[in-house]
């Protein structure tokens, strides 16, 4: 297999090329998008690797029809993306929705800018963390990762396809327009070292016929790929294990729903992925994700120098949250901090966490600007 | 032409377990889908390489019928899913079952949009000039001062005629029919598997439970007679001033041509990419 | 070691470039850490542009320049905005006809290396949009950022096929400029 870009070695590119990149060392080869700043470069990439590796890159008319073409090529047995910012995540909610209700393994970045509407096209934001988790309506389960480095962008690409391969699901990888345009040295490896997981196919007599049961115990039904003769319907609707639709029965709505939440929430310590950075002794904590977490290391790096004692938490997985590690946290540091480019989102979560065994503070900052080290380092100080 | 009994369709192709359909009495989805098996049935196609798609509405519930792999997608969607299925394994022959509303309002834009790609795709579309699933409002189609629960008075806006678009977009063949004419109906439907690109049969459809009864004509006997009345042969419509063919329905074989399909396009393009690259001569 | 490098100027003088060519060296040909951000206006052209690079030999926490340990001014609004920023005893390299009017007292912290570049890079290849290939060999040299076989290598993976030469004739004379500064300074 040839490759057109080098591997196996350092590069120095935009972080929306080394998701591109990932993708296809991950082994997608349908790639669905509509132009949007500040991700069009993710589609421009894949449109000049695609045709080169025997993949699609296609232009939709839309943001929900690349949506929707990513879940239709899935299904026809291709790893498939997409990629955009808010607006364009906006409109492909309701698809998100369906892929989650399908079980559809599919990987949607969402480079975020300053919202809400058309907002802010070239600055970087943290406003659709929350959307990224209960963007779409009913109760649902997906999984949300978050890099803060180009190397993460690619390291968590690889991630993203995998763990929807894995858990047969939706993962919304969440960067901003700061990664997304910020060149910096990533590693890109050779292709025989990339760890690359594929879905299950049904093979058994009851994995035939349950492409949404539950035959091992785990929630994660092997997936049926059209054109193999497995012959499966799929269907958005409330359905049963074989995928009839059962509309108005609560037992079988419950049984599908929790088995969905329950495949991610289930595998948790699997899917949660962090960073602890000096945290051991530290009085004071602060959490973040994203590209802001690079400032927070910075900031704790001041404040040690000034002799208080900080840590941080990067969190690498947005979704699912691990509400009892920020638990054990809060019982260790007298005060939990939270900068994010939002008015405040993370940092309800943290707070539902901490669960009042600590103080939590949020940092927030607006406008396009990524906070500096000293913005935080000056806050933690007083 | 020999025909099976319907009961030998059904045998073979029907999900057994799936039924009775959700589709009230005198509705012609049922007869537009028979239409559709027997032409599989008749052209010898491998159930195994064709996949049904749909949006939302009575007649997206279709896939659900049919034992073949089938996607029943979000409302208006049905084209957009079926471009990621064709293009990532285009040895899948696509049917999209879809409906009036579906197609021509809230998937207008992917509907145009799939024809001037000429995504191999065969739609069967289900015309029953309203939105029958949710009772009876009005759709893009229904016809100037036709009721529905949301145009009470009579429909005020101009109807769209989506077969027409069908063939200003760039479709490769588009017919239309009535339920009623069930020969030129099949033929239609097997000469649309058989090309590639966009291909696009619509009938015209009875719905006497939300439509019908709105309307003075509660039976599908009834919908059917006035499909008689307002239809038009395309030959004898060609003939006729614009004033006579106000309030009519154009029906028959309106284009059938071979345009290169979408598949075909994305082949030569991946040779243009390769070549760009010096990859390959 | 951790070093801040600041190109500004409008669009159009190839301050982005020049700032992908040097982080592509440091990480890429000298195996160091590098990080390129940049901002610029809404306008395709024209608009004032920064490009700020991060070189380390760790990795780098904030990826944004703070206090430039370096910076190569093209305009007279990259000048007035960034002089004050730098960091004291850093290095500032000043295309001299395009910043007419100087901060003498903010100069005296710092190392400032004035020159017609625009005209330099004219005599050297006929092309004065290679000023800032020229630019970017007088800084390497005169700081030893990076190396001369780096930057060498990073300009041939970023310029458009045909102009190699021209463009490494640009580099070279900015070596030669950049070894006389620093020559003349030691």
């Amino acid at each position: 297999m040839r490759y057109p870009f080098p591997t196996g070695k350092n590069d120095f590119i935009q972080g929306n090329e080394a998701i591109a990149r990932a993708a296809i060392l991950a082994g997608c080869r349908f790639y669905a998008g509509y132009p949007i700043t500040p991700a069009s470069e993710i589609f421009e990439a894949m449109a000049l690797y695609m045709p080169l590796v025997d993949g699609v890159s296609i232009q939709m008319e839309d943001e929900i029809g690349s949506i929707a073409a990513i879940i239709g090529a899935s299904w026809a047995g291709a790893k498939a993306m997409t990629a955009t910012s808010g607006p364009g995540f906006s409109l492909m909610q309701e698809n998100l929705g369906y892929a989650v209700m399908t079980e559809t393994p599919i990987v949607v970045v969402n480079m975020m800018r300053g919202g809400p509407s058309t907002g802010q096209p070239t600055l970087p934001a943290q406003g659709d963390i929350m959307q990224s988790i209960w963007g779409t309506h009913g109760d649902h389960m997906l999984i949300v990762l978050s890099p803060s480095t180009v190397q993460e962008a690619f390291d968590f690409t690889i991630r993203a396809f995998n763990l929807a391969e894995k858990y047969r699901t939706p993962v919304v990888l969440l960067g901003d327009a700061e990664i997304a345009h910020m060149r910096e040295r990533v590693y890109i490896p050779h292709p025989d070292d990339v760890e690359v997981i594929n879905r299950k196919l049904p093979e058994s007599e009851e994995e035939h016929k349950l492409p949404f049961g539950d035959p091992h115990g785990d929630g994660i039904p092997p997936m049926p790929i059209f054109g193999r003769g497995y012959r499966t319907y799929v269907t958005g609707l409330t359905h049963d294990e074989i995928g009839h639709p059962k509309t108005v029965e609560a037992e079988i709505h419950e049984r599908l729903i929790k088995r969905i939440y329950g495949k991610i929430l289930g595998h948790r310590e699997d899917i949660i992925s962090y960073e602890e950075f000096e945290l051991e002794d530290a009085d004071v904590a602060i959490v973040s994700t994203g590209i802001v977490s690079r400032s927070a290391i910075r900031a704790v790096k001041m404040l040690r120098e000034k002799g208080v004692k900080a840590g941080l938490l990067k969190l690498h997985t947005v979704w699912p949250f691990d509400f009892d590690m920020i638990e054990e946290l809060a019982e260790r540091v007298r005060k939990i901090y939270v900068p994010e480019m939002n008015l405040g989102q993370l940092y309800h979560l943290v707070k539902e966490g901490a669960d009042g065994k600590a103080e939590v503070e949020l940092i927030p900052k607006i406008g396009g600007e990524v906070h500096t080290p000293m913005e935080i380092a000056e806050k933690v100080v007083g | 032409m020999y025909f099976k009994s319907a009961y030998d369709i059904r045998e073979k192709y029907l999900r057994k377990e799936m039924l009775p359909t959700i589709f009230c009495p005198g509705c012609g989805i049922g007869s537009a889908l028979q239409y559709t098996l027997r032409a599989i049935d008749d052209l010898g196609m491998n159930p195994d390489e064709i996949v049904w798609v749909s949006g939302i509405g009575c007649s997206s519930r279709v896939p659900g019928y049919v034992n073949f792999d089938g996607l029943h997608t979000t409302h208006g969607r049905a084209l957009a899913f079926a471009t990621g299925i064709k293009l990532a394994n285009p040895d899948l022959k696509i049917i999209a079952f879809m409906g009036d509303g579906d197609t021509s309002a809230i998937g207008g834009n992917h509907f145009i949009h799939a024809i001037r790609r000429n995504l191999d795709v065969t739609v069967i579309l289900i015309n029953n000039f309203t939105y029958g699933m949710t009772g009876g409002q009005v759709a893009p189609t229904t016809l100037r001062g036709l009721k529905g629960t949301t145009a009470p008075y009579g429909q005020f806006e101009n109807p769209f005629d989506i077969a027409g678009l069908a063939v200003a977009a760039g479709a490769n063949y588009v017919a239309r029919w009535s339920v009623f004419n069930y020969i030129q109906g099949i033929n239609s439907i097997k000469k649309a598997l058989q090309k590639e690109g966009f291909t696009l049969v619509e009938f015209l459809s009875p719905c006497p439970v939300s439509f019908g009864r709105r309307n003075r004509m509660k039976t599908a006997p009834e919908l059917l007679r006035w499909y008689q009345r307002i239809t038009v042969p395309l030959n004898k419509a060609k003939k006729m001033p614009p004033e006579e063919l106000e309030g009519k329905v154009v029906i028959g074989e309106f284009v059938d041509r071979d345009r290169p399909g979408l598949i075909k396009a994305y082949r030569e393009y991946i040779k243009r990419a390769k070549k760009a690259m010096g990859w390959e001569e | 070691m951790r070093k801040e490098v600041l190109f500004s100027g409008f669009g159009g003088q190839g301050v982005i470039l020049a700032g992908v060519i040097l982080g592509r060296a440091a990480a890429v040909y000298e195996d160091l850490y590098a990080v390129q951000t940049q901002a610029y206006g809404p306008e395709s052209r024209g608009g004032a542009s920064m490009a700020g690079v991060v070189i380390s030999d760790e990795p780098i926490d904030y990826p944004k320049v703070m206090a430039p340990d370096y910076a190569v001014l093209f305009s007279q609004e990259a000048y007035n905005k960034y002089i004050h920023s730098m960091r004291k005893g850093g290095t500032v390299v000043v295309e001299e006809e395009l910043v007419p009017s100087r901060d003498t007292a903010a100069e005296k912290s710092l190392k400032v290396y004035a020159l017609p570049l625009t005209e330099l890079a004219e005599q050297t290849t006929g092309l004065s949009l290679t000023m800032n290939i020229l630019t970017l060999g007088l800084l390497v040299e005169a700081t030893g950022i990076v190396g001369r076989e780096a930057i060498e290598r990073a300009v041939l993976d970023a310029v458009p096929k045909g102009t190699e030469e021209l463009n490494l004739k640009a580099l070279h004379r900015g070596f030669e400029i950049g070894a006389r500064i620093r020559d003349g300074e030691s």
